[in-house]
């Protein structure tokens, strides 16, 4: 009863002329076909030099020092030393290619603060501005040479940070009196504020110029040094930014 | 040469079929004159460019000092110019991502490519542990998943270590695309090809930089041979602690970060 399942005849045929195509293709592939058929070093090649004769947009750093020599040299030396031309200027092969296409020169705001509006992803150290608050509408070439940017040097005024004393000076006594008549500022006092910083009076009698007993002066309150708080310079006591009427 | 002229009879002998014989003698000088001329052809690759560049001699790869990176854009930008990319956000061949450690555990990864035209929202320095950029692009892998799985042998890597994509033979699938581990390719809307970042092979073949290299205001990006002792990436890897992106994948990636974070994927 038992019998193994009879392949059905029709199946046999079937498998057979599918043999047939498969070991067909096998030959064609592998025997009959050249293998250069294959080959895709053609192809490759082709696309290689696709590739490499596409345009050039971004001429390159090196090139705009050729002509621009006095922007080079100033750039070369400063902050933006490492800032590549095309980077602000946009991609100049054309203007190589044919001098009087001009490149952008950007004057706004938008192009400096893409990479100087504070961001708390920047690294630390990078110099960032809030553009809302620092100086507001003015275009940033106003204050900073972008071939050479530095923070300016120069605050016109000692209020420009000690705004708190220049406010008590203000409305004092002693509002006439410019800052650089009793502190001497040396230069890198406004690079480097906290390492240099300006020298303040160091004798009584720098102060009795105005106050002492013998000094011309008939609007300023006089005092005889002799007595007057002998152990103590005068502004250990008094408030030199805002001194009281006693 | 080929003593039998390969053009057609001409019109006024239609009439005098070719025979076998003639056919046959026809064949066999094409074949065999054709065959020459493909030998020929093949010397010829030898030098893929006309001129001193040599392939074998270069290997090309990319460092990314993520400290460096302020996230200003500037290379997305040039490399849309550079290379006819789309200027709209979706199709890039690299682009910026601001990865945002929070003080709860969450990390935020979004593209700073993706957010141009609308103001930037920035985040706020209360909630973030850390954060930093991180640019990407294609890493040129030394075993390209792309490569593996393209069906009409479209894309293939050049001997000085570049994936490229031949435009004529892609078909347009996306296996590709979705193969790519770094989703580094795009289809581009035009041609209705795969595309991705070829180190700007028609720049640095003729020495000059990838475009985007040529404008980070930062150096953070860092273009080099690394069959030249003398180039700034191989500078770069001796002195930075290096690590590439999905190194469990086996890829091989050229593109090697410095002090990069675990975050990042």
């Amino acid at each position: 009863m038992a019998s193994p399942p009879k392949i059905p005849e029709q199946i046999k045929r079937l498998s057979v002329v599918i043999a047939v195509i498969v070991a067909g293709v096998v030959a064609l592939r592998y025997f009959i076909l050249p293998s250069s058929l294959f080959d895709t070093r053609f192809h490759r090649e082709s696309t290689v030099q696709r590739e490499v004769a596409k345009n050039i947009a971004f001429a390159g750093a090196m090139i705009c020092g050729n002509c621009h020599v006095d922007q080079a040299a100033k750039k070369a030396s400063g902050y933006h030393k490492t800032l590549s031309c095309e980077g602000c200027h946009g991609a100049a092969q054309t203007h190589i290619e044919n001098p009087s296409a001009k490149p952008a020169t950007p004057k706004g705001r938008e192009l400096c603060v893409s990479c100087h509006t504070y961001d708390a992803s920047r690294p630390t150290g990078f110099p960032q501005v809030n553009p809302v608050l620092h100086n507001p509408v003015k275009a940033c070439v106003t204050c900073h040479n972008p071939h050479d940017p530095v923070p300016l040097e120069t605050p016109r005024e000692c209020s420009a940070c000690h705004a708190q004393i220049a406010n008590i000076k203000t409305v004092s006594p002693h509002a006439l009196i410019g800052c650089a008549s009793c502190h001497s500022v040396p230069v890198k006092h406004k690079i480097t504020p906290r390492s240099v910083r300006p020298t303040k009076p160091d004798t009584r009698e720098f102060c009795g110029k105005c106050h002492g007993k013998d000094s011309g002066r008939t609007d300023a309150p006089k005092i005889d040094l002799a007595t007057h708080g002998e152990r103590f310079l005068c502004w250990e006591c008094h408030y030199p930014h805002r001194p009281e009427r006693m | 040469m080929l003593g039998v002229p390969l053009s057609a009879p001409a019109r006024e002998d239609v009439t005098e079929i070719m025979d076998r014989r003639n056919f046959l003698k026809n064949a066999v000088v094409f074949i065999s004159a054709a065959g020459l001329f493909r030998r020929f052809l093949g010397n010829a690759e030898a030098s893929p460019t006309n001129g001193p560049y040599n392939p074998a001699k270069h290997l090309y790869g990319m460092g990314i000092d993520i400290d460096k990176c302020i996230g200003c854009g500037l290379c997305v930008e040039a490399c849309k110019t550079e290379n006819n990319v789309p200027k709209e956000p979706f199709f890039c061949r690299t682009w910026v991502e601001r990865y945002v450690i929070k003080k709860d555990g969450t990390v935020a990864v979004e593209s700073i490519e993706a957010q141009k035209g609308k103001p930037k929202s920035r985040p706020e320095d209360g909630d973030i542990v850390r954060s930093f950029f991180v640019p990407k692009l294609c890493n040129q892998c030394e075993n390209p998943p792309c490569v593996q799985v393209c069906p009409v042998g479209a894309t293939f890597r050049t001997e000085d270590g570049v994936v490229l994509v031949d435009s004529k033979r892609c078909i347009g699938c996306r296996y590709c695309i979705q193969a790519c581990p770094y989703g580094a390719r795009y289809l581009h809307p035009e041609t209705r090809t795969a595309d991705k970042c070829t180190f700007c092979y028609h720049r640095v073949v003729k020495g000059l930089l990838p475009a985007c290299v040529e404008v980070c205001p930062t150096q953070a990006r860092i273009f080099g041979d690394l069959k030249s002792m003398a180039s700034r990436l191989v500078r770069f890897t001796r002195i930075n602690k290096l690590h590439v992106l999905k190194p469990h994948l086996n890829t091989e990636p050229k593109v090697y970060y410095a002090d990069l974070d675990g975050e990042v994927r």
